[in-house]
């Protein structure tokens, strides 16, 4: 291959998007060696285990990948506003779709949500860390580096093009061939081995490193939700690793599993895929609600209204998600059996999700409602994921949906409950637990001017798209001619779109200049508890130490932090003398990050079909495996006087 | 941290290693050498995956072990009704196949 092949050549934005690269991994470097940062970087991120760190990069990367994946959008409406555009060649827009599919959700979403879980989940629960922090950091490295490998696609080899989900046939050699979707399916193959680890660690975590005294059914919503969509992400990552691996030998080997020839099926892929890629869309929601639950029960200082059917529908949630996914494909012509059961199935899931917003109201009902910018985020989602949920019933009855396939009606429900579920979820989550760990909170003013814009951004962007479904326009369309623009009225309502998305993309902004203002200027937290909180996570100081609880804290009933500081106001409270132990902590490792980088070394090659440097790769990573089960002084403890003496710098004591 | 259970003996390993990889090899023999009529084929790869599920359960899985069986009884339902919904459901979608083509 020479280098012409090599690096993708010929489009201006392209080159545009190299000397960018170029120049901020340059001012990284020099920045890195002009401050002699090289060893701090070392030290305290690339090899930590601590669970806020791998948090707080998980969010990081997260806010990256958000831009790159919005810019994605920014670029596929300006091709689309006015008809007979020729902005974008067809097959870079091709590429964008399914870079833009695939980000948000693989690699914004996903780690978005990983984020929260690492950075809330151990402090509600009154832990010192996760289950098995080591294989935390694996799953930090290989999302992370999985996310390179994807992302580098777009200047090196070429990006994918066969959709977000990638169908075969069109996936296969003989309509994709190059690399380009060998980096979709090593990107996501690598960094979905690390959710399924996170999947599992967080439910070990949930399940057996509660402090001794907090019992199951009086945990924190947060970490049901989280229990919840990790029992998700055991049941069906297996499924999306097993269905990439056959594409691979497809692809790489030769196979027949899912090729138009030689008794392959390009739709037991697509059953596949979407076994996983449903419950993939739960998964990412329920954290959500989880973060709702936490903050409507603080800001309107109550307990959760109906805590026990709060989890009941989170776990039916779960379950019935299991069973939704030929959804997808009605159209398949499956038959009508298969359809109705899984329309059902379908249905019956918005009946937990109701339960859920009744909940939510009626904790608001009677409360003292502050309304902060978490708060805020919780009143856009409930109208929002309304209408979305309403016209996913719509696409849910099957006979309708032959009518709405693969249309901008689709489009437009999927933004609307990804975005208004999700999306506000996680942002709502992030304003809430930023001054836990950071010891500040972000800017109200420029907060609330992202959020209308966002509000409004949204609601310009895809209400014009539901109509456009409705006119005929299917998704993917690289573009639409006059008559159909002007005639038939799709074009004012897709340049209407295009405005809204720039909105949305003025909106990232101001929330980026709110972070770095709020630096700065932002309001200091001393107390720990920035909210008046409920639960334990707000009974130590923010940011946390390494070891979170200096001693493990009790857990009387739900809420336990509120009812606790109840009893601290009433006359005659004394402060039991407290006596501190030494603390058993993990060791930070550098295996997580060289596993990552043979990973990578892997997928890179298998990509190129350099078979070679692909074992060379595989090697690499069973070596490190073998290195660390011979690694035994893994752990280390802080003394009792050292834990004393952090407590009294923290002005706890 | 001295609690550390049985882990199983290289053994134990060793025989399950080699139930796991006959029981891999004896479908690729009978597919690529067309050993069988379909339904018996099927059946017999059905079969002999039902088999590898149960190994890797007592071999690798540690099934037997642990401090408590209320866990993995609990773990093993999920893992039956995972199994069972991608391959039940998977067949009974797929039967669309057998009029298309």
């Amino acid at each position: 291959m020479n280098t012409s092949h090599f690096f993708v050549t010929g489009d201006p934005m392209i080159y545009g998007a190299d000397a960018s690269i170029v120049l901020v991994t340059l001012a990284i470097v020099f920045y890195l060696s002009y401050f002699k940062k090289w060893g701090w970087l070392w030290r305290e991120w690339i090899t930590t285990v601590d669970h806020k760190k791998i948090g707080i990069m998980y969010l990081l990367a997260s806010l990256i990948m958000l831009f790159r994946g919005g810019v994605d959008a920014i670029l596929m409406r300006l091709q689309l506003a006015i008809p007979n555009n020729h902005f974008l060649p067809s097959e870079h827009y091709n590429e964008i779709f399914t870079t833009h599919g695939t980000i948000m959700i693989l690699f914004m979403a996903m780690p978005f949500m990983f984020a929260l879980f690492n950075m809330v989940v151990p402090l509600q629960i009154g832990a010192r860390d996760v289950a098995f922090p080591m294989l935390n950091a694996v799953s930090f490295w290989l999302f992370f580096i999985g996310a390179m490998l994807f992302n580098i696609s777009f200047v090196i080899g070429g990006s994918a093009d066969a959709g977000w989900l990638s169908y075969p046939p069109l996936s296969e050699n003989q309509f994709s061939p190059g690399p380009g979707q060998n980096f979709w399916i090593w990107g996501i193959q690598i960094s979905g081995i690390g959710s399924l680890a996170t999947g599992i660690n967080f439910i070990v975590t949930i399940l057996k490193m509660r402090t001794p005294s907090m019992r199951l059914r009086e945990m924190p919503l947060f970490s049901w939700s989280v229990l919840s969509a990790s029992i998700a992400i055991l049941g069906v990552f297996p499924i999306l690793t097993g269905t990439l691996l056959m594409l691979t030998i497809d692809r790489l080997l030769g196979g027949h599993f899912f090729t138009m020839d030689a008794g392959g099926n390009p739709m037991m892929y697509v059953n596949f895929i979407w076994m996983w890629g449903h419950p993939e869309v739960y998964i990412v929601v329920l954290p959500a609600f989880g973060v709702y639950s936490e903050i409507v029960a603080t800001f309107s200082r109550k307990r959760i209204f109906g805590y026990s059917s709060m989890v009941f529908s989170m776990i039916a949630i779960s379950v019935v998600s299991y069973y939704t996914w030929a959804h997808h494909f009605f159209t398949m012509g499956a038959g009508a059996d298969v359809n109705i059961v899984f329309a059902v199935c379908t249905m019956i899931i918005a009946i937990p999700t109701g339960v859920k917003v009744f909940n939510w109201l009626f904790t608001m009902f009677r409360g003292r409602i502050r309304v902060t910018q978490p708060m805020l985020w919780f009143y856009a989602f409930v109208p929002t994921f309304l209408v979305g949920g309403a016209t996913g019933v719509m696409l849910a009855a099957a006979p309708a949906d032959y009518q709405y396939h693969n249309s901008y009606f689709l489009i437009a429900h999927f933004h609307q409950v990804l975005i208004g579920g999700v999306v506000f979820g996680y942002l709502a989550g992030l304003y809430y637990w930023w001054p836990k760990l950071f010891g500040f909170k972000l800017n109200d003013r420029l907060g609330k001017w992202a959020f209308w814009l966002w509000q409004i951004g949204f609601y310009v962007c895809f209400m014009p798209q539901y109509a456009l479904g409705f006119m005929g326009m299917t998704r993917r369309m690289y573009t639409y001619n006059q008559t159909m623009g002007w005639d038939m009225g799709w074009a004012p309502l897709n340049f209407i779109s295009t405005i809204g998305a720039f909105l949305m993309g003025i909106c990232f902004i101001f929330q980026a200049w709110q972070i770095i203002y709020s630096i700065k200027h932002g309001e200091r937290d001393v107390t720990g508890d920035a909210w008046d909180g409920r639960t334990l996570e707000w009974s130590i100081p923010s940011p946390p130490p390494v070891y979170n609880f200096a001693i493990l804290p009790t857990a009387k009933g739900r809420d336990t932090w509120w009812y606790q500081k109840q009893e601290m106001k009433q006359d005659g409270y004394k402060k039991e003398p407290v006596t501190f132990e030494a603390i058993h902590m993990p060791k930070n490792t550098g295996i997580p990050f060289i596993m990552a980088i043979f990973w990578f070394i892997a997928g890179f090659g298998f990509t190129f079909q350099w078979n070679w440097m692909g074992i060379i790769g595989l090697i690499g990573v069973a070596g490190t495996l073998f290195a660390r089960s011979f690694q035994y002084d893994t752990d280390y403890w802080i003394t009792a006087e050292e834990v004393e003496q952090t407590e009294k710098a923290l002005g706890r004591l | 941290m001295s609690n550390h259970e049985n882990h199983g003996s290289i053994k134990a390993y060793i025989t399950g290693f080699m139930f796991s990889i006959v029981l891999t090899v004896i479908p690729l023999v009978l597919v690529l050498n067309h050993l069988l009529a379909k339904t018996a084929l099927e059946v017999s790869i059905l079969l002999a995956a039902v088999l590898q599920f149960v190994i890797q359960l007592f071999f690798f899985m540690h099934i037997k072990d642990g401090e408590g069986p209320r866990y993995n009884v609990m773990a093993l339902i999920l893992g039956i009704v995972f199994v069972v919904t991608i391959a039940a459901g998977t067949i009974w979608i797929m039967t669309f196949n057998s009029q298309v083509q």
